[in-house]
């Protein structure tokens, strides 16, 4: 099996061959690997500041607030204003990352967002929590399940959402480096550790996970690993299948991409965003303008989902492991 | 109280700002006349404020409009731009050539401010209720880095009906942001009609009052007043200062005044000849043709 899987922690390679990753495997919410990242920020750059409306202590930025009070700017509950005040901020020099929830950060002030942060290319970062149905019992008020496709139809816009702890805070690392408006997003609820140190991380490089020629899973964010173990389920009927964790849904790794295409011949694509306009919507424009092959779309079927465990609502609104292995299956079938 | 320092910039008396707004009108009326679309109502109403601001209150480089230090400027009613653009262009900041141009493919003038196509527009604009969000990150970066410039907002009186307006009032009093201003051009008209029959502001002054502002009631028109009530506002400490300007949309245009029609409607040739001529009459300019 060597050189099957890349970048992925032992343990993480032992859960999956046991049928495990998503029940016992050790992991965490990646808000709190943000806001670990973003407090180290704080230490090696003072221009960073952090923008909070209210959810700093479920996000875990009030612990930037403790070690930098004076740049720590909590809005309340009025995401517009802060949204608007950090592209005023970004005009002077400072890198604001204005923290909230998806649903908020992007619908509440959508207008601040495209207007005065995106259409002017300002330096200000989105953080984003609460990504997809990862806030299961919360329900649908509390789900962010559009803000991906929301950002990708904005000018200018970056959108990163990380498939772990590790990859979160690195994806935040280099947002500050990163010159103009990027767009984090990160789980509510816990996804595994899955990477080791070594992980090449790179805003728009695609990362190969598992290695695989009958078809390719290409998934983001807290999917990857449910991707994963849909790739173990389909090696069980036979199937050798490439995992892709495209974490930057824009600029979407589009030579990785479509190498995946050209050599798998099939590609199966997961998020617990909407399949309209997220991911699945960016491959599949990607595919039919230049290498159409068979492809379905794992993802909320326009459809507001429910309050209730993550793990059930997956298998409940068709997105579990389970179904991206019969979705890998039926686009093998149709090749 | 006067410190251009980064230009040999004689701040203008209350006579010349007259002259100067006069000027300002009659390129606006140019402007709007030439490009055969824009909005010339709210910028003739906030033509004295604006003049006030660039030829005499604001510290300013139109040399360097990048200059860290400078004031800042944001028109939050951002489709009265052509105000804007007469005051930079002549200020300086870019040939007044360029205001044939508003409205026009590859033009640095856009139908409403881009401060990446325009120097010295320091926040694009258009999109009504963000200015003073955008003002107030301005301000809050000025005090955490010890900068002394101060922030100057317009905001057309339409515009507070934008909820978010009232976020940012309430934010900058709760950080007492003393180095912003917020100018609210009360013209009393708004796109569809009169502002107090599509959705009345009721005691306009006492609420920003009760967002913990400092108010300050002028004459928008009146240059003693405007020029009094914008130093003043430099000087106060502690609370962020309001001033509600009563203006009349269209001033200066009798036709044009306090006629909701004239918010976003251009004037023909012969409409623009009748209005160059009544303020230049006014302000004792020369006479010139339509650009």
């Amino acid at each position: 099996m060597t050189g099957l899987y890349h970048h992925l922690k032992p343990d993480v390679i032992d859960h999956l061959r046991q049928g495990t990753l998503l029940t016992r495997a050790p992991g965490a919410p990646t808000r709190y690997a943000y806001a670990d990242a973003v407090l180290e920020l704080g230490h090696r750059n003072p221009d960073v500041v952090v923008l909070n409306a209210d959810v700093a202590k479920s996000i875990g930025t009030d612990r930037f607030a403790e070690a930098f009070p004076e740049r720590e700017f909590n809005f309340g509950i009025a995401e517009q204003n802060m949204v608007a005040a950090a592209a005023g901020m970004a005009t002077t020099g400072l890198i604001p990352f204005a923290t909230s929830y998806a649903v908020f950060l992007t619908m509440r002030s959508l207008d601040q967002v495209r207007n005065s942060i995106h259409y002017p290319r300002l330096n200000v970062k989105l953080a984003s929590s609460h990504g997809g149905i990862t806030p299961g019992p919360d329900g649908p008020t509390h789900q962010g399940q559009e803000d991906l496709s929301l950002m990708r139809a904005i000018a200018n816009s970056t959108i990163v959402a990380a498939a772990d702890s590790l990859t979160t805070g690195r994806a935040t690392w280099a947002a500050a480096e990163w010159e103009g408006p990027v767009y984090l997003s990160f789980t509510r609820d816990p996804v595994p550790y899955l990477y080791e140190d070594d992980v090449p991380f790179e805003i728009g490089k695609a990362i190969v996970v598992r290695e695989g020629s009958d078809a390719t899973i290409v998934a983001i964010r807290d999917m990857v690993a449910q991707a994963l173990v849909a790739a173990e389920l389909a090696a069980a009927q036979g199937l050798s299948v490439r995992v892709i964790d495209s974490h930057t849904l824009k600029p979407l790794d589009e030579p990785l991409l479509l190498r995946a295409a050209r050599e798998t011949g099939a590609i199966v694509t997961a998020e617990s965003n909407t399949i309209l306009g997220g991911l699945g919507s960016a491959v599949a424009e990607l595919l039919v303008e230049h290498h159409p092959i068979p492809m379905e779309r794992i993802g909320l079927r326009d459809t507001f989902a429910e309050s209730g465990p993550y793990l059930s609502l997956l298998l409940k609104y068709g997105m579990s492991a389970g179904h991206i292995a019969e979705a890998v299956a039926r686009v093998v079938g149709r090749k | 109280m006067i410190d251009n320092t980064q230009d040999s910039f004689e701040p203008l008396s209350i006579d010349a700002l007259r002259t100067m707004a006069g000027v300002i009108r009659c390129d606006i009326i140019d402007m709007i006349c030439t490009a055969e679309a824009g909005h010339p109502g709210g910028s003739l109403s906030a033509a004295d404020i604006v003049t006030a601001l660039y030829f005499r209150v604001m510290r300013l480089d139109p040399q360097n409009p990048a200059w860290p230090d400078r004031d800042r400027f944001i028109l939050s009613k951002g489709h009265a731009c052509p105000v804007w653009y007469s005051a930079l262009a002549e200020r300086g900041y870019f040939d007044k050539t360029h205001l044939g141009t508003l409205r026009r493919i590859d033009s640095i003038l856009q139908g409403h401010p881009d401060m990446r196509k325009t120097p010295g527009i320091d926040m694009t604009a258009g999109s009504l209720g963000q200015g003073l969000s955008a003002g107030l990150g301005m301000a809050l970066s000025g005090k955490l880095r010890g900068k002394d410039y101060h922030v100057w907002i317009v905001l057309g009186d339409g515009e507070t009906q934008e909820g978010s307006v009232w976020e940012a009032a309430m934010a900058a009093s709760k950080w007492k942001l003393d180095n912003l201003t917020a100018i609210v051009d009360r013209n009393r008209l708004q796109n569809d009609t009169y502002v107090k029959d599509v959705m009345p502001l009721g005691a306009l002054a006492e609420k920003w009052r009760a967002f913990g502002w400092h108010v300050i009631d002028i004459d928008g028109h009146d240059m003693t007043q405007i020029v009094r009530a914008l130093e003043t506002a430099k000087t106060l400490r502690d609370q962020p200062v309001c001033i509600i300007a009563h203006t009349v949309k269209g001033k200066g245009v009798s036709y044009m005044e306090d006629i909701a029609e004239w918010h976003g409607r251009a004037p023909c040739d012969e409409e623009a000849l009748l209005a160059l001529d009544e303020i230049r009459r006014a302000c004792d300019l020369p006479e010139e043709g339509v650009r």
